[in-house]
């Protein structure tokens, strides 16, 4: 036990030690030392997870830490703990796994960058929280790496805090995230009071033990909860943050905006699987928004023309692929795609970033291309990527992304099309990508042309890792015979997902899949490579793809409603309310002041006056005592 | 050993400050302000090894009036904060230069004896005389060595000074009456009066108007954000960071205990009025120009809060009002004091005209982060473990006062990162900015080190305090 103690705090704190040295030394010990610093922080997460994950394996038994009390409250006692279990560890691996190759990558990325110290101290401490809120062994817990994460992750998208722009972008991020939170408080305090308790086991057992549960109540504190899932998972209405985040340096955008991050909402759904299953109401509801999410970001994403917004915009989608599979109740095929999707989609937004380095800054795709002779090692792992992100057979996204549609077809055929649609549309505008950045000839400046180069092999090193991963991630969990369903079947009340028996019609839906996904990357290959199109210049893009272009508007909207409506309000209340409440008070004080003013003529020595008073007093009382009489 | 030491040293302080002069003043009123808190940390030891360290003597006979100070766990929180943060403000002026600084740190003084006088008393006239007493030395500190236009700070700290002297005089007439039932205005006779539900609501009403002024519970607020802004840094400090504490705290420690009837009656009213605080306050707050104002109007937002919690009438609220309290008067007292290190570069509190600090001032931006995190109760501070137990026990009075007074979680994001964005972000400012001195550093890191040892381990300020919360409420509940 005492061993697991330690094992636990050498996890989750070397990371938090590699951002106190970078804070506090980071400048001096200069910008090498300070990037292997974050990168060996990192790696030592990553090995002490390699062992717990031996650990648990072998023992199949749930490791479970408390430090000390943390926040009493009369019928709820709040540890600081943690769990680690299958879940919490296999969400550890790919953090800390990904986690330390984008910190080696950044080491070449950030080297220009005067700040790299705090750049990798953000990192870290982004880390840290990430841990934190995987292997909380309670609801609160959970939170503190919830608003950790989200406070590393303002820091980083405002990591170039010159440009207020990128401030807004921060800061958007945030306040988004933030009403996510508000529901998951309130989600919280409802299992608080029904159960007594955060602690995932303990709400486990109350939940399994319970006669005449409140389900009307805990339907409401798991949609409560969802909604904080949506913010921090940019889901509708919650996801219009995720885009602007992509201000941030490229490796923020692979590690926290893709691969990590945004999966936290994923992780709290499965983790609450016995709360979420006895909801049906919500999971309907989640399975929807998922569906919906996944098929109006992808549309969003046909059109963009910035590198990053197109993979931004496919990451919100893929994520809604992954909460249609929870409101199936099929956790095991969510949690599949996360990791597939952490593999090809960090592996992406790294290549980008390549791009990105090598052009010097350009992010647009309208001035690239045929980059593939000058970046083979960025072109062919990007390709590696963006065969397993369109389900082309065998790469690890095929795997996880039939799950996902197989699951639907069983539960809803117009769900099933809906993320199918998706699907089809991910292969289209990652191949369009593919095309215009690395095929044809190169659109940009000489100058430009001039420097194109490979980047190094810091950069490259992690890409390639990440493509070998993308290419045969699929394997642990291959229809039929999957490791990963058997390996997390502890977790889960049900029997672990219903097991398809591949019969005739699951094999046409792959066949379906398939199909779709090629008929994708056929219309992106007519069009970007046959017919050597390239997007419009901002100006001339009219009608559908206008409206696409500028993301049917929703900022616009949501600046409207909610924004310039409550700036408004507190423009009146400070100039109205404020004024009129301080005129009541100063009034009072005017009519006190007057009332004496006027008292003070009484006062003015006549002495008729006084008499005539003082015999008018003297009739009153005298009535007065008779009357009462 | 008993508590009335350190009314005595807070007092032989203030005389001696006056008397060794201007230029040791400084010195002097920061040396008895940690004399004062060093035996605050002895007496704590004391009373935790079970020893009394109350007092009470006959003081007045006719009519009678007692010296009686009452040591209970509550108390000692509430001097503890008080004697923690006279010496940090104290120590945050030292980069000031004040003309007659000897009245000013004998004033500041003063007042840290009349407030720590108002969370001991066990007197109600005694406890009337401390309350009315804290209100002088602010009232001149804020006059005299306040900031703008003399005339415009005459208008607002007058204002300040009769509308909180009027409300408390209905308090005043309160305890009379109490007197007339008890024949006492000891506490735990007062405790025991028997009122109709009626005069119980006249009570309670009459206790409210003292403390709604003082609180400030809107409407009745309006004083606030115009003395904070004129009265200097130190003022603002004392006000916001212990005065308006005296308030909340007499909620808990009189008013509800009183008049209980009126108080499980009317609850929900006086909730749903912190909670309109909340909202009211961080909307105004979005559209401040002048920071000291913006933080007024956001500290008028997290009083609301805890001043809701306390009409929750349930030990979860009241713990989370007393943890809250103690983390808002760290909390706001070092935001005044980031906006005051800022203004001893650039003379301005005009928001549009900072910006860009970030790239000057590193250390400084990440103190000041720190604390605006702090504020918007970042979990890990402090101020988190106050609003998630606050909140908690208002979902369990009706969750739409959760929701209600949650949103200040989005709304104080919204308004403090605006804050943040505009004062500290953006292109390197034209003027230069020092980086934060030593001096300036040590409070800073000192607050900061508060919030965060409290965030993660809220465990000894929640064992000192809940007893007398719970004595407190099963005085309530028994009527």
């Amino acid at each position: 036990m005492e061993m697991d103690t330690n094992l636990a705090l050498v996890l989750v704190l070397s990371p938090f030690l590699g951002f106190l040295i970078n804070v506090f030394f980071g400048k001096s010990l200069g910008k090498t030392v300070s990037g292997i610093i974050g990168t060996v922080a990192v790696a030592v997460s990553f090995v002490v997870t390699l062992i717990l994950f031996n650990q648990i394996t072998s023992t199949g038994k749930a490791i479970q830490v408390t430090l000390f009390d943390w926040i009493q409250i009369s019928n709820l006692h709040i540890d600081l703990g943690f769990l680690l279990d299958q879940l919490s560890v296999l969400w550890l691996l790919f953090v800390t796994g990904i986690g330390s190759l984008i910190h080696l990558y950044s080491i070449s990325y950030m080297h220009d960058d005067e700040n790299m110290h705090k750049f990798f101290a953000y990192l870290n401490l982004f880390v840290f929280f990430m841990i934190t809120l995987v292997i909380g062994s309670n609801l609160l817990v959970l939170f503190i790496g919830w608003e950790g994460v989200g406070l590393c992750s303002y820091l980083l998208i405002g990591f170039w805090h010159k440009n207020q722009d990128y401030n807004d972008a921060a800061k958007k991020a945030f306040i988004m995230n933030r009403i996510g939170d508000l529901g998951l408080l309130i989600g919280m305090f409802i299992i608080g009071s029904m159960f007594s308790t955060l602690d995932y086991a303990t709400l486990k057992t109350a939940i399994a033990g319970a006669t005449n549960l409140n389900l009307p109540l805990l339907s409401l504190a798991a949609l409560c909860l969802f909604i904080g899932a949506c913010g921090k998972s940019a889901q509708i209405p919650l996801y219009t943050w995720l885009p602007d985040a992509m201000a941030g340096p490229t490796p923020v955008s692979a590690l926290i905006h893709a691969a990590t991050m945004v999966t936290a909402g994923i992780f709290m759904v499965t983790r609450l699987n016995f709360v979420f299953d006895l909801a049906p109401d919500v999971q309907t509801v989640i399975a929807i928004v998922g569906a919906v999410t996944s098929l109006v970001a992808a549309t969003i994403g046909l059109v963009q023309t910035d590198i990053k917004k197109v993979l931004a915009y496919s990451t919100v989608s893929q994520l809604g692929l992954m909460f249609l599979a929870l409101g199936f109740g099929a956790y095991e095929v969510a949690v599949f795609h996360v990791i597939t999707h952490a593999f090809f989609k960090a592996c992406l937004f790294l290549g980008s970033g390549s791009v990105i380095h090598g052009l010097h800054g350009e992010q647009d795709m309208r001035k690239m291309g045929g980059l593939r002779k000058a970046m083979p090692i960025t072109f062919w792992t990007m390709l590696i990527s963006s065969l397993a992100i369109s389900g082309v057979p065998f790469f690890s996204g095929f795997f996880s992304k039939d799950e996902i549609l197989m699951t639907a077809f069983h539960h809803s055929i117009p769900l099933y099309v809906i993320g199918s649609i998706a699907s089809i549309m991910t292969a289209f505008y990652m191949f369009r990508l593919m095309f215009l950045t690395f095929f044809k000839e190169f659109r940009g400046t000489e100058e430009q042309k001039h420097h194109l180069h490979e980047s190094d092999g810091l950069i490259t090193f992690p890409l390639m890792i990440l493509a070998v991963l993308a290419t045969f991630g699929g394997l642990i969990s291959l229809p039929g015979n999957s490791w990963l369903n058997e390996y997390m079947a502890p977790l889960f009340t049900k029997v672990a997902g219903e097991e398809h028996h591949l019969g005739t019609t699951e094999y046409t839906l792959m066949g379906v899949a398939v199909l779709g996904g090629l008929i994708g990357i056929l219309i992106a290959y007519i069009k970007y490579f046959k017919q050597d199109n390239v997007p419009e210049s901002d100006e001339n893009i009219t009608g559908l793809t206008k409206v696409l272009y500028n993301k049917y508007y929703v900022d616009e909207i949501y600046d409207a409603i909610f924004v310039r409506s409550i700036n408004g309000l507190s423009k009146f209340f400070r100039d109205y309310v404020e004024t009129g409440l301080s005129a009541v008070v100063f009034g009072l004080g005017k009519v006190t002041n007057e009332l004496a003013f006027q008292g003070k003529k009484l006062q003015n020595g006549s002495i008729g006056l006084y008499l005539f008073a003082f015999v008018l007093g003297l009739c009153a009382i005298i009535s007065y005592i008779f009357l009462a009489q | 050993m008993n508590v009335s030491l350190i009314l005595i040293i807070l007092l032989i302080g203030a005389f001696a400050t006056y008397f060794v002069g201007d230029k040791l003043a400084s010195k002097v009123a920061l040396f008895f302000s940690l004399a004062a808190l060093g035996c605050s940390v002895v007496l704590l030891n004391h009373f935790c090894a079970g020893e009394d360290i109350s007092v009470i003597n006959a003081w007045i006979t006719q009519p009678k009036i007692s010296f009686a100070l009452n040591a209970d766990g509550l108390a000692i929180a509430m001097l503890l904060l008080t004697v923690a943060l006279t010496p940090i403000i104290i120590f945050s002026s030292f980069g000031n230069e004040y003309k007659n600084a000897k009245s000013f740190y004998a004033l500041i003084l003063f007042m840290a004896f009349a407030m720590t006088g108002t969370f001991l008393a066990a007197d109600g006239l005694l406890y009337y005389i401390f309350w009315e007493l804290a209100l002088i030395p602010i009232y001149f500190i804020a006059l005299i060595w306040g900031n703008g236009d003399a005339e415009e700070r005459r208008k607002a700290v007058v204002k300040f000074f009769i509308y909180t002297l009027a409300g408390s005089l209905f308090m005043l007439v309160a305890f009379i009456y109490l007197y007339q039932k008890a024949g006492s205005f000891l506490i735990e006779d007062l405790y025991k009066v028997n009122l109709s539900a009626g005069e119980q609501l006249w009570i309670f009403l009459a206790f409210f108007l003292a403390y709604a002024i003082k609180i400030p519970i809107i409407p009745f607020h309006t004083w606030q954000a115009n003395v904070y802004q004129k009265a200097p840094t130190v003022g603002t400090m004392l006000l916001s960071g212990i005065m308006l504490k005296m308030g909340l705290y007499s909620v808990i420690r009189w008013q509800l205990p009183i008049a209980p009837l009126a108080a499980k009656e009317y609850m929900h009213i006086f909730i749903a009025l912190g909670v309109a605080g909340v909202i009211y306050g961080s909307i105004v707050a979005l559209r401040q120009k002048d920071l000291k104002k913006l933080l007024a109007y956001s500290s008028l937002a997290h009083v609301g809060l805890i001043a809701a919690a306390t009409y929750t009438l349930t030990v979860d609220g009241l713990r989370g009002a007393v943890l809250q309290m103690i983390a808002h008067g760290f909390v706001v007292v070092g935001l005044f004091y980031a906006a005051e290190i800022i203004y001893r570069r650039y003379e301005t509190r005009n928001i549009s005209e900072m910006g860009g600090i970030r790239t000057q001032s590193p250390k400084f931006t990440s103190m000041f982060l720190i604390l605006v995190l702090a504020s918007v109760a970042l979990p890990g501070t402090f101020n988190f473990v106050g609003e998630f137990t606050v909140l908690y026990s208002l979902s369990q009075i009706n969750i739409c006062f959760a929701i209600l007074g949650g949103t200040t979680i989005i709304l104080g994001a919204y308004y403090m990162l605006k804050m943040f964005q505009g004062v500290m972000l953006g292109e390197t400012n034209s003027k230069t900015f020092a980086d934060v001195t030593v001096n300036e550093g040590i409070s800073l890191v000192v607050i900061i080190a508060v919030l965060i040892f409290f965030g993660f381990y809220p465990k000894p300020i929640t064992d000192l305090i809940t007893p007398s919360l719970e004595t407190i409420l099963n005085v309530i509940n028994k009527n």
